[in-house]
């Protein structure tokens, strides 16, 4: 089981992988030769996607109706594990509230700044090409160990953060251990990884004809009108497309929890992800069987979330062909 | 006091000149045609006078105001672009609408004049659909309607038709003239590099070309007594031949003699002039005709010969390097490689001096 939440990972291999087959297959019906050729080239992806994806989670979702500590042979407990996590473990419960709470606001949050800097930054002046490799900058270093020990260091007790508060007079906290700012602290940590949704969006006001904006100065909107209806409906595509993106990765977030909590979840359980509990119940307790259980419960509340996503966009995303 | 004042008008790129002091006055209600081969600035004057492009110098005044500095909205003009420019997500109802729900225009006057203006296009059937389930000619409607609804004083059109093919072409140039008929009162600015288009729709064409006017008048007299060679080149399909020739001032008249024609010496107005230089004799290909024998303006072979119908055009090479066009009346018997004779009556005849400017015409 993959620590970063194998199910998703299968999700999008399978999605991008699939045409390339039915391709293969419908253009070599005609003879044998064919088939043999295409199997060849199929064959490395196969191979991956039989061993690392398809087998790993045929395994994961046998192990999940087990008892399993890694050392032992698994015992079939049928549905127990599920059953437990959902009625009676008040700590995994909790954590998929930590979670939650983290995915409604710091993806709403990183996709809005995201949009607001890229309309900002459109221009192709010298300056904003400049200011847009920079905002990309911290989506490169992206959900690292390092950037999680930095953030560490700005936000504990005697860290930058506070250092600067001290400047103006006022007296910080410990951010990362008070269980009321330590959740706050990891939201920062995503919302300030803009980036990535960022360049997506640059492309897409690129993409706005320039006749249609000047019609709209012709028809005299200012400059927030034309935000909220022209630019806004026209990027909908690229917003849901983002949001289902983030969405994704936010549900899956671990390192940054890991590294500012030492790995416990803490202080008081306030850091503790989804993924992070699925890695100390797996891990630390040799809870196997009941890990896998978490992932897929992960998974299906990550496919929920994408299913709701797009059924909802027919009412709000606007596709020009 | 004119609609729109252009007065030493200037607009530059960097160390690019792209219109170089122009002035020119249009009246309220007038249909004038920016026309010109492309680079000329015609598209850039009129996003000058929209206000979508910034004015470097002179002054732009709509309605006797100066209006180099008021917002575009602000200027009661309208326009119409080249690629439509309709709102993708936006039904043809509230791509009409847009303007006046921004201008807070009350509910009952908005459906009032989208249906107003709708029924005018016909476009009543499409008003819920979006702008991709249209053809061509309906965006380029409702890009249209967008202006009528606004109720703008002028119109300014960016080559309105030249993402429509042939036939559709033809269809909305009538609509356009239409239009004109039913807002007589609106100013009209249009334009194009098509000059069946300037001449069917303008009351008055301006010839642009490198940023300056070549001359501003009524169509038929930019056929008829253009300005100097661009006009007479650019005005006329297929375009006037030039000839080179000689011209001897003479006191009050100017006498024009092609090298090698059999025709008598033409007379000009001199414009006062004295001396000989260098000239070009401009004759169009409809006015060349079949020369009688001793009268030949020009003489050669035929290269290439284009029966079309109502009209046979001849190309004859006369040594000048480009051929000489003549656009004969009706089906001809022409064939590659006979030698014709033709000339054509003083009348059409045009002369221009080194400079290129055109020589009066006497009497």
């Amino acid at each position: 089981m993959r620590r970063d939440g194998g199910g998703a990972m299968a999700v999008s291999r399978g999605g991008r992988a699939w045409p390339l087959r039915s391709r293969g297959v419908g253009r070599s019906a005609s003879s044998v030769g064919d088939w043999r050729a295409a199997l060849v080239f199929l064959t490395p992806w196969l191979l991956g996607m039989v061993l690392l994806t398809a087998l790993p989670m045929i395994g994961s979702a046998v192990l999940s109706f087990t008892n399993y500590d890694l050392l032992s042979v698994p015992r079939w407990v049928g549905t127990a594990n599920y059953q437990r996590l959902l009625t009676r473990d008040a700590r995994y419960l909790h954590s998929l509230e930590v979670t939650t709470v983290y995915v409604l606001v710091s993806v709403p949050l990183s996709v809005t700044v995201a949009l607001i800097i890229a309309v900002s930054l459109s221009a192709t002046t010298r300056l904003a090409n400049f200011f847009r490799g920079v905002f990309y900058l911290p989506s490169l270093l992206g959900g690292s160990v390092a950037i999680g020990v930095l953030w560490r260091q700005l936000f504990g007790s005697d860290g930058l953060v506070n250092a600067v508060l001290g400047v103006f007079g006022a007296e910080g906290t410990s951010w990362i251990g008070d269980p009321r700012y330590a959740l706050s602290t990891l939201i920062l940590l995503h919302v300030w990884q803009f980036g990535a949704p960022m360049v997506i969006f640059l492309a897409g006001v690129r993409q706005i004809p320039k006749e249609v904006v000047e019609a709209t100065i012709m028809d005299g909107a200012n400059p927030v009108q034309r935000f909220f209806r022209i630019t806004l409906p026209l990027l909908s595509p690229l917003i849901l497309f983002n949001l289902v993106m983030q969405t994704i990765t936010a549900f899956q977030a671990f390192v940054p929890a890991y590294v500012i909590s030492d790995g416990t979840g803490g202080p008081v359980d306030s850091t503790l992800f989804y993924t992070l509990y699925l890695y100390l119940e797996g891990f630390r307790n040799f809870r196997m069987g009941y890990a896998m259980a978490m992932a897929w419960i992960l998974l299906f509340i990550i496919g929920a979330f994408t299913a709701l996503a797009f059924w909802a966009s027919r009412f709000w995303v606007h596709y020009e062909s | 006091m004119s609609a729109i004042g252009l007065k030493d008008v200037r607009k530059s790129y960097g160390s690019v000149e792209v219109i170089s002091s122009i002035d020119l006055d249009i009246e309220q209600g007038e249909f004038v045609v920016f026309v010109g081969p492309s680079g000329c600035g015609k598209s850039t004057l009129l996003r000058m006078i929209a206000g979508l492009e910034g004015i470097d110098g002179g002054t732009l005044s709509i309605d006797g105001v100066v209006a180099n500095d008021i917002a575009p909205a602000r200027r009661g003009i309208a326009m119409v672009f080249q690629s439509y420019a309709l709102y993708p997500h936006m039904s043809v109802y509230e791509n009409l609408a847009f303007s006046l729900r921004i201008a807070h225009v009350d509910k009952a006057e908005i459906d009032r004049r989208v249906r107003n203006a709708a029924a005018m296009l016909q476009l009543e059937p499409y008003l819920s659909r979006r702008p991709r389930a249209l053809s061509g000619g309906q965006r380029q409607r409702v890009a249209i309607g967008r202006a009528i609804v606004r109720e703008a004083k002028v119109f300014l059109f960016d080559e309105p038709l030249s993402n429509l093919d042939a036939a559709l072409r033809v269809a909305t140039r009538i609509e356009i003239a239409k239009l004109k008929e039913r807002l007589p009162d609106t100013t009209m600015i249009y334009v194009t590099h098509d000059q069946v288009e300037a001449m069917t729709l303008a009351d008055r064409i301006v010839v642009l070309n490198g940023g300056n006017v070549e001359q501003v008048g009524r169509p038929v007299e930019l056929y008829e007594s253009p300005a100097n060679l661009f006009v007479a080149g650019f005005i006329g399909s297929p375009a006037m031949n030039f000839l080179p020739c000689r011209l001897e001032h003479q006191g009050e008249r100017t006498l024009v003699q092609i090298d090698g024609a059999e025709q008598t010496a033409i007379a000009f107005g001199s414009g006062g002039r004295s001396g000989a230089e260098a000239g070009t004799l401009g004759v169009r290909p409809e006015s060349l005709h079949i020369a009688e024998a001793g009268a030949a303006l020009i003489t050669g072979m035929v290269e290439l010969v284009e029966h079309l119908g109502e009209v046979t055009i001849l190309y004859v090479a006369a040594g000048l390097g480009q051929p000489v066009l003549a656009k004969l009346s009706k089906t001809q018997d022409f064939a590659k490689g006979d030698r014709v004779s033709l000339s054509a009556a003083s009348t059409d005849l045009y002369a221009f001096d080194a400079s290129g400017d055109a020589l009066p015409r006497l009497g």
